[in-house]
């Protein structure tokens, strides 16, 4: 509570937080916040490039279709696509990160290792790599982002768990005999949660932005769907007439993203006291 | 020092054993069977076989990958699915183009984002601070693809005072090619006009490059910068009488700047798969828009050369860094 105090106070962070809450809400609405919520796959050839006007706020693309409702019946598959991605990554990453702090030796060393390869990969790269060879989709983009996104979990939760492993809570749980397991998932991993909360919020920024590279590139969503980085693509072929049609989706991307960046930024001050000083 | 190299060695090698065994098993389990996709969706069973065998496909597992192990390190990363060429070659063709981008990148959001984390330091919570916060978040907001094409549509579209796309005007020519660095190369060359070209053509694929970079830089920058005007050495400095300026420069940011260099290093991993998504927007002829075209051409021999490629600049870059770094700070090496 202290900390949700701290981030109200951070009024960067506060901004952060009403952004993401924003996106959160048009996403929950989209279907009724659009006002032409068919144009997700229908075209209207017969209004195309229409620049934008009170009836089409943010321009008409090349096939009719109104881009405001597109932006927002995007910020929905932005986010699913997000929160998919940084869930799949903790699954995998949470308890490779617990096993190899918690052990000593060979099993954490082995982990580590396995983690280290994964994090020398740039994972754009290794994004694209898997997206190709797995038939390009916007599922596949997903797999590769939660593969190559592992890692940063893994690492945050090693440090966490080695730092936790030596406290007098866990000397004592061990010593009343409580199993490894119920030790790490019920006492360990609950300390460590604010830092993979940050890692988190921060990791759905990241994730959209590498999303929207992937569907800017060809090899996350496929047309129709209204894709943000897709849309960009399409954009191209118009410029510089239709300016609109490029521009507002870039826009999408850079205040959602922002919103996350900026409340991963205020959380982590929240949640790590010895920067607190620096800021105030 | 030299026990903390070869520790530090010693130390990438497994990464960049299990990158080799990566990129293995992406290309020998992920494509299904490979001799398949080779061959293509019309071949005869006969002609499988004989694909089989050509490539080593039908030896035991193992074998393949002791095979893969022994090419890599020959520097054979195989033949181009899609243009029949060693990939190798293509690689090392375009890998200036990337590199000569990647420096010009690094040179701005260092020599940008060094002075601007100190200045936003030492006016701690002032307007310019501010400024470069919000700079600093959003530099790392913006979609790279994204900002590239707003910098098209203005600067060459609308006003036209920079080049739209490529290395190069195509009627001046290209110069001689010693190390495929333009700039170095129109230099040696003697060509004024041709560097001044080049130069312009790398401005706005550098600055949207560059743009994160300078944002993390300005970021640790500063936050070294204010840790460091905490210290004692500080508190004696200003007592010495010491201006603000000196103060800075001299004791200051010297003693603030490892975790900045870490940081350098670290980022030229970053814009080197950064700038794929920049080479896709600005027909940039490097070893994004060649990772593009394997993409559009499912030639995943080229695209798993490229992740194995980048994967090891990637490692050597790092292991470079921490020995800067414990150049830098000596107790890095003896911890």
């Amino acid at each position: 509570m202290t900390a949700l105090r701290h981030l109200m106070r951070d009024p960067v962070a506060a901004f952060g937080l009403l952004l993401v809450l924003f996106a959160l809400f048009v996403a929950a609405f989209a279907p009724w916040l659009a006002p032409f919520p068919d144009d997700a796959f229908e075209s209207n050839i017969m209004q195309r490039l229409r620049p934008p006007s009170r009836e089409f706020l943010f321009g008409t693309d090349n096939l009719g279709r109104d881009i405001f409702s597109r932006v927002i019946l995007g910020t929905r598959s932005a986010l699913l696509v997000a929160v998919s991605v940084v869930l799949a990554a903790m699954m995998i990453g949470v308890p490779i990160g617990l096993l190899a702090g918690w052990r000593d030796g060979w099993v954490s060393e082995g982990l580590m290792r396995f983690t280290d390869v994964f994090l020398a990969v740039p994972q754009l790269i290794l994004a694209l790599a898997l997206g190709q060879l797995l038939a390009p989709g916007i599922f596949t983009a997903m797999v590769a982002l939660a593969l190559t996104y592992w890692p940063f979990f893994a690492r945050t939760v090693f440090a966490e768990t080695r730092r936790l492993r030596g406290a007098l809570f866990v000397d004592a749980l061990a010593g009343i005999g409580a199993h490894p397991a119920r030790i790490l998932f019920l006492h360990v991993l609950p300390n460590a949660a604010p830092a993979v909360l940050v890692r988190a919020t921060i990791g759905m920024g990241f994730t959209i932005l590498t999303a929207a590279i992937l569907g800017f590139l060809g090899v996350g969503a496929t047309p129709p769907t209204p894709d943000w980085g897709l849309a960009v693509a399409e954009a191209r072929q118009h410029l510089p007439d239709a300016w609109w049609f490029a521009t507002f989706p870039g826009l999408a991307i850079l205040f959602l993203v922002l919103g996350f960046n900026l409340l991963g930024d205020g959380l982590r001050d929240a949640a790590d006291p010895r920067l607190r000083r620096s800021r105030h | 020092m030299l026990r903390y190299i070869a520790r530090r060695i010693a130390l990438a090698l497994p990464a960049l054993f299990g990158l080799v065994v990566l990129t293995f098993i992406l290309s020998r389990v992920i494509p299904g069977d490979p001799a398949a996709t080779l061959a293509g969706d019309s071949a005869t069973p006969a002609q499988l076989a004989d694909i089989r065998a050509r490539y080593g496909l039908d030896r035991p597992i193992m074998e393949q990958a002791w095979v893969h192990m022994r090419q890599v390190l020959s520097g054979d990363l195989g033949n181009s699915i899609f243009s029949g060429r060693p990939v190798a070659e293509d690689i090392a063709r375009r890998l200036p183009a990337t590199l000569e981008l990647t420096f010009v990148a690094l040179l701005i959001a260092t020599c940008l984002g060094i002075p601007l984390g100190l200045v936003a330091a030492l006016n701690h919570n002032g307007p310019i601070d501010h400024l470069v916060r919000v700079l600093s978040v959003g530099g790392l907001a913006v979609a790279s693809f994204w900002l590239a094409i707003m910098l098209q549509l203005q600067f060459s579209m609308e006003w036209d005072v920079l080049p739209l796309r490529g290395r190069m005007d195509v009627p001046l020519g290209m110069p001689a090619r010693v190390t495929g660095f333009l700039l170095i190369d129109t230099l040696l060359a003697g060509r004024g006009d041709m560097f001044v070209d080049a130069l312009r053509h790398l401005v706005l694929p550098g600055v949207t490059l560059a743009l994160p970079g300078l944002a993390t830089i300005a970021r640790f920058t500063r936050s070294g910068v204010l840790e460091a005007l905490q210290k004692d050495y500080v508190l004696y400095a200003r007592a010495a009488g010491y201006g603000r300026f000196r103060l800075a420069t001299i004791f200051v940011l010297r003693n603030a700047i490892t975790v900045t260099v870490t940081q350098i290093g670290l980022l030229f991993g970053a814009l080197i798969s950064g700038a794929v998504a920049i080479e896709a927007v600005f027909d940039w002829p490097g070893l994004g828009t060649y990772a593009v075209q394997a993409i559009l051409s499912a030639d995943y021999k080229a695209l798993l050369a490229v992740t194995l490629v980048v994967g090891v600049i990637y490692a050597v870059v790092n292991v470079l860094v921490d020995i800067a770094q414990a150049m830098i700070d000596p107790r890095v090496a003896l911890q």
